[in-house]
């Protein structure tokens, strides 16, 4: 594998913009597989500490900024518990 | 989003029968990606849903057609295919997936596997493959590695596995492909691929089955399994599929097989048309 | 393409009784055969093989009976009338896709030319040997219609009652022919298309979300959707509840489920039941047949009258449900009940449950020419001494 940092760069990569994300996790459906957290190119998502109803521990968000909504953890879920959705922005509260 | 109905919000919560979530399906089984795959492609491929029709068998992923909110059939275990045949025979409109397990498919269902190959009935069949028959509580199976344990092998497996990317090539399928339940993106793809292409298609997924098959064998969680996946897992699309065996060091997956030819409703379109013509020739 | 006009041959015809059994499918609107060859049943399928793409239906040999039956029930969910035939290996083969034609409620048809068993026994003799497999075959509580033809005329006119009362019930019927039947050429007549009762399965009036595949009108019986018409439902061999939803574990929805299945066919009996009673008004003395045994029973009751012994025949043409209470009334006004089946006692069992005291003679015949008129009277004579 080429190292990272002679990975090159696109020319218009700081017109590109990363979408946000918005995580959405069902914490209750979720049976805690782990895969979301495991195979988050990412690892925006971390194991939750607390319970949920059927006994396991769900994900949580771990850092939102990290996700680049490529949709993995929502295919690969066995239990429809989460997906994710891009983040509108708000304009009135920055103010553009 | 209110969490309550946050279900509701998922992008393919529209295909499921949302009341009966959620599955009967192990934390970590496959059978739950192997339909969210499903799920995926037929959103990609937006099809119209009054048109599809979802058959299983008998055993854990047989409930699947249940879960899908088209129409479905449950059938007799190992009877799926011959089912669907029945269905698609008589209204080609449909698009006719049968999904179930190795068990059901190339076991008590092996004869009917092959005949709706060789005829190349066009019907779409998905297999989770998870190496043991994990409703009934993990016993051996058709593709049960040599030396494996389970509940009926308690001296390790003495008998030899299936090869069902072979077994369907040589059967006679117009589209072999297999994946692993790590592969989700390829699995989706070969599924659009299969529900495009006319004649009989069959897809194999790898699938853990973290609580019976994997926990017996010391695989570890089903992380662990799905990680073996990764290691081993090696891409080869075209590659012979006699040669496409499972070890322990390595997973050949891969479109194996992607061939023309007529399917059986075709010719048996064909024919009538013909048929019907020497008559009316005939009467005139 | 579908053409309806080549389906009903109208006119007389001499054909065979596995013949006049296809033509008498093709008469009910059936479209879809799927079959495996088997003497002495393949007549049926051959048939069907040229006729079914004349008039654009389905015809698919299958890989075994199990497949076959599994076809059936998936071209009947597709909308199409369908049907099979077999003789008693391959009927033995169907039996669990049979309950779970019976559990999903699916009409179609399955013939079955009986020949002699146990197993490959003989194939191309006669026999009556398949009446209790009819009844009780598959595992589970249900019932089942069963029709006995004995002549070429009514293979043809009970395929086609056969699948009206598929249709109006939504269950599997059996026509349940022997060997005999199946391979005798007669004269029959078919007559045009519109003198033709053809009943086809009712359909749901609600609204596609509304629907529950599995819930019943008032005669039990659930309107029928099929498969691409938009109801988008669920089917399953499991125990399940209206909506076809999956209940395992649940006695009260088990126990509506079976009841309203076997209920279905009991409470209706009255309706399905038929048969032929032949000068049983002051008969003291009565033949109860079915099938080919039914022929000499008619002759040997003429025959009989003739030299003063007063004889009758009660002709089942309904097996199952049993006609219980037909089969009663002749034992209270008779001294004695003759069954002629080729067979060694399984029919009979039936009429001495229903006929209590009143003494039933089995005449059993295995693997040799059918009964004679003469051992019929011989039997009613020592009956009535």
């Amino acid at each position: 594998m080429v190292p990272r940092k002679l990975w090159r760069r696109p020319l218009d990569s700081e017109q590109i913009k990363l979408p946000k994300a918005e995580i959405h996790i069902i914490p209750d459906l979720c049976k805690g597989c782990d895969f979301c957290i495991e195979f988050c190119p990412r690892k925006a998502l971390e194991e939750s500490d607390k319970l949920n109803k059927r006994g396991v521990y769900p994900p949580k968000v771990a850092d939102e900024s990290k996700c680049t909504l490529c949709g993995f953890c929502t295919a690969i879920c066995p239990d429809f518990a989460i997906f994710t959705t891009e983040k509108k922005e708000e304009t009135s509260r920055n103010g553009r | 989003m209110s969490e309550s109905n946050l279900m509701m919000h998922h992008y393919l919560a529209k295909y499921l029968r949302q009341e009966r979530m959620p599955h009967i399906w192990c934390e970590g089984c496959g059978n739950g990606i192997l339909l969210n795959c499903f799920l995926q492609a037929i959103n990609e491929l937006n099809v119209d849903l009054n048109k599809i029709v979802v058959v299983s068998g008998i055993g854990c992923i047989g409930r699947v057609s249940g879960y899908i909110n088209v129409d479905s059939f449950h059938t007799t275990h190992g009877r799926a295919i011959a089912f669907a045949t029945g269905v698609k025979l008589a209204n080609p409109e449909l698009e006719v997936v049968v999904i179930s397990g190795d068990g059901d498919l190339f076991a008590i269902g092996g004869n009917h596997f092959i005949h709706a190959a060789r005829r190349n009935v066009d019907i779409k069949v998905i297999c989770a493959n998870n190496f043991n028959y994990g409703m009934t509580g993990g016993q051996y199976g058709p593709t049960t590695p040599l030396d494996a344990w389970t509940t009926t092998t308690p001296y390790g497996n003495i008998e030899h596995p299936f090869n069902l990317a072979h077994l369907a090539a040589a059967a006679g399928a117009v589209y072999v492909a297999r994946w692993t339940s790590l592969h989700v993106r390829r699995l989706k793809a070969s599924i659009i691929k299969a529900l495009q292409k006319e004649g009989f298609s069959f897809i194999e997924m790898i699938s853990p089955c973290p609580e019976i098959f994997d926990r017996y064998n010391k695989m570890g969680t089903a992380v662990d399994v799905m990680k073996w996946f990764r290691l081993v897992s090696q891409v080869r699309h075209g590659c012979d599929p006699a040669k496409a065996e499972i070890t322990e060091n390595e997973i050949l997956v891969g479109e194996f097989v992607d061939i023309e030819k007529p399917s059986y409703g075709r010719l048996l379109r064909e024919m009538t048309s013909r048929v019907q013509d020497k008559l009316k020739r005939e009467e005139s | 393409m579908v053409d309806e006009s080549r389906a009903v041959l109208t006119g007389t015809h001499f054909m065979s009784g596995d013949l006049a059994c296809a033509e008498g499918a093709l008469a009910a609107g059936c479209q879809f055969f799927g079959g495996y060859p088997i003497t002495p049943a393949t007549e049926i399928s051959e048939r069907m093989s040229r006729r079914l793409v004349e008039v654009g239906g389905v015809f698919v040999q299958m890989e075994d009976e199990i497949g076959s039956i599994a076809a059936v029930i998936g071209a009947s969910y597709a909308g199409k009338k369908a049907m099979t035939a077999t003789s008693g290996p391959g009927f033995s083969l169907m039996q669990e896709n049979i309950g779970l034609a019976v559990m999903t409620e699916t009409p179609l048809v399955i013939v079955n030319i009986m020949r002699g068993g146990p197993s490959t026994g003989q194939p191309t003799m006669p026999g009556q040997q398949d009446v209790m497999q009819a009844r009780w075959g598959s595992h589970g509580d249900y019932e089942i219609i069963a029709l006995a033809p004995s002549s070429v005329q009514e293979m043809f006119n009970l395929t086609i009652e056969c699948f009206n009362l598929a249709e109006t019930y939504r269950v599997p019927v059996i026509l349940l022919a022997d060997e005999i039947i199946g391979h005798m050429w007669e004269r029959v007549k078919i007559p045009p298309a519109e003198e033709i009762n053809v009943v086809s399965r009712k359909k749901p009036k609600t609204p596609t979300a509304e629907y529950q595949p599995f819930k019943p009108d008032k005669d039990l019986v659930p309107p029928m959707a099929c498969f691409g018409e938009g109801y988008r439902f669920h089917a399953t061999g499991l125990t399940h509840d209206e909506k076809g939803a999956p209940e395992t574990v649940s006695a009260e929805v088990q126990t509506e489920l079976v009841k309203r299945l076997a209920d279905k066919i009991r409470k209706n009996a009255e309706k399905i039941v038929k048969a032929q009673r032949v000068m049983l008004e002051d008969a003291d003395v009565a033949v109860i047949a079915y099938g080919i045994p039914s022929r000499a029973a008619l002759s040997a009751v003429r025959e009989a009258r003739k030299k003063g012994i007063k004889a009758g025949l009660l002709r089942l043409v309904t097996i199952w449900p049993f006609p219980q209470e037909l089969v009663s009334d002749v034992a209270k006004q008779v001294k004695a009940i003759v069954v002629p089946e080729m067979n060694y006692g399984q029919l009979v069992r039936e009429v001495e449950r229903a006929a209590k005291t009143t003494p039933v003679i089995l005449l059993s015949k295995l693997g040799e020419e059918p009964h004679r008129p003469s051992e019929i009277i011989e039997a009613m004579r020592r009956a009535v001494k």
